[in-house]
């Protein structure tokens, strides 16, 4: 059984356990063990791009270093999460004055150097499982489902340092879907921003974005909508006014692989 | 023209806003256009001009959805979301003038609302 160091965040101990628990139990069922870092603290939600912003990046610094000292690759799932993560790893390797701010701040065993590896748990799908011997598990197929992958901002950009897909023609999250037997459904706005935390002081905002997104998903035929991130799940539910089913991939990924009952027992 | 300013801004963003071309594509394809006064392209114009302040007591930098559009689709690598952090956080940074008061947090919470909303606010709007 292959071990990775993995990261749940913030919320997803919190508003998002279902994006957890499914992940955790899919994980099992595929044979790869999912260890937490003994200390982890939040990311932060949001990476803060300024070069002279040091102190809002050492979280994520941690994690990683984390990640190092165990010699595993780290697991991520919270889309938030996964770009604050890899865009720090990015700066940390790209950018040497900010390295070395931070690691003489942190003083650690050894410096930081952006040495780990880190996947979205979708990427581990696809580079470490591989979506064809994830299909040769699915025991409840999607078939006949059209499923809406919706990427929103943060898991594809900024692609050079998130370096995950094409941010332009993304193919990942439909990739999974037909790996669980469903029919992907392509539309305009899978990867433009749901308005993300805007939903706390200025609803109409977030209403606005969040319901282009849906309308632009049920035009095409969709059943359903999934996504890897919990502020997305929040706006297209709560602030787009559509009814379109909205659900965490994880969950879709435990039904297919028989996993759903136990993960919640 | 602050000089000052301009050059904590360049300093902080990392930006060379002498790359820009004003083909607009930044602006184009911005979420919150409708609800900015000053739009991407006009940042990176503005903060070439010096007219930082200007852009710092505009609302425009509070709407940036931090969704790194205008970074990935600029065909000259300018990087404009960049900028806009740059002189959101010459603001905020000043004393007394944080966006948000982590007081006014219980009245915004409903029991959906993800903890990754609140942090992310905090790192936008509070210093």
């Amino acid at each position: 059984m292959e071990t990775f160091t993995y990261y749940p965040g913030c919320t997803l101990r919190t508003k998002a356990k279902d994006l957890d628990t499914y992940a955790r139990s899919s994980a099992e069922a595929l044979g790869i063990s999912l260890e937490e870092p003994a200390d982890w603290q939040c990311c932060g939600g949001a990476y803060t791009t300024a070069k002279d912003e040091i102190a809002t990046k050492l979280s994520a610094v941690r994690t990683l270093n984390s990640a190092k000292t165990s010699n595993r690759p780290l697991i991520t799932v919270c889309s938030a999460c996964h770009n604050v993560i890899k865009q720090t790893n990015y700066d940390i390797l790209h950018d040497e004055e900010m390295a070395s701010k931070i690691n003489n701040y942190l003083q650690l065993d050894e410096p930081y150097n952006g040495e780990t590896t880190v996947y979205h748990y979708l990427e581990m799908l696809r580079d470490v499982v591989g979506f064809d011997n994830l299909a040769q598990k699915v025991v409840n197929s999607f078939k006949g489902k059209k499923i809406a992958a919706y990427y929103g901002c943060l898991l594809l950009r900024p692609s050079k340092a998130l370096a995950m897909d094409d941010p332009e023609n993304p193919t990942i999250m439909e990739d999974f879907i037909k790996a669980i037997g469903g029919t992907p459904v392509i539309y305009a706005q899978r990867n433009e921003c749901c308005g993300g935390y805007i939903t706390l002081e200025d609803k109409d905002q977030a209403a606005k974005r969040s319901s282009a997104v849906m309308r632009s998903a049920a035009d095409q035929g969709a059943d359903m909508i999934i996504t890897a991130c919990p502020l997305c799940l929040y706006n297209l539910k709560k602030n787009s006014g559509s009814e379109l089913p909205v659900y965490y991939f994880t969950e879709l990924l435990a039904e297919a692989l028989g996993v759903k009952e136990e993960s919640n027992e | 023209m602050n000089k000052n300013l301009k050059e904590q801004v360049l300093r902080s963003s990392g930006v060379n806003v002498l790359k820009c071309m004003r083909c607009g594509k930044c602006s184009g394809t911005c979420p919150s256009y409708d609800e900015m006064e000053y739009h991407p392209h006009q940042f990176v114009y503005m903060v070439e001009r010096g007219d930082i302040e200007t852009l710092m007591n505009s609302k425009s930098i509070y709407k940036c959805l931090t969704c790194f559009a205008c970074v990935d689709r600029c065909p000259r690598n300018v990087e404009p979301a960049k900028v806009v952090e740059a002189v959101r956080l010459a603001a905020v940074r000043q004393q007394g003038n944080n966006h948000m008061n982590p007081n006014q947090i219980p009245e915004m919470l409903d029991d959906d609302l993800p903890q990754q909303a609140i942090v992310t606010a905090f790192r936008k709007y509070i210093k």
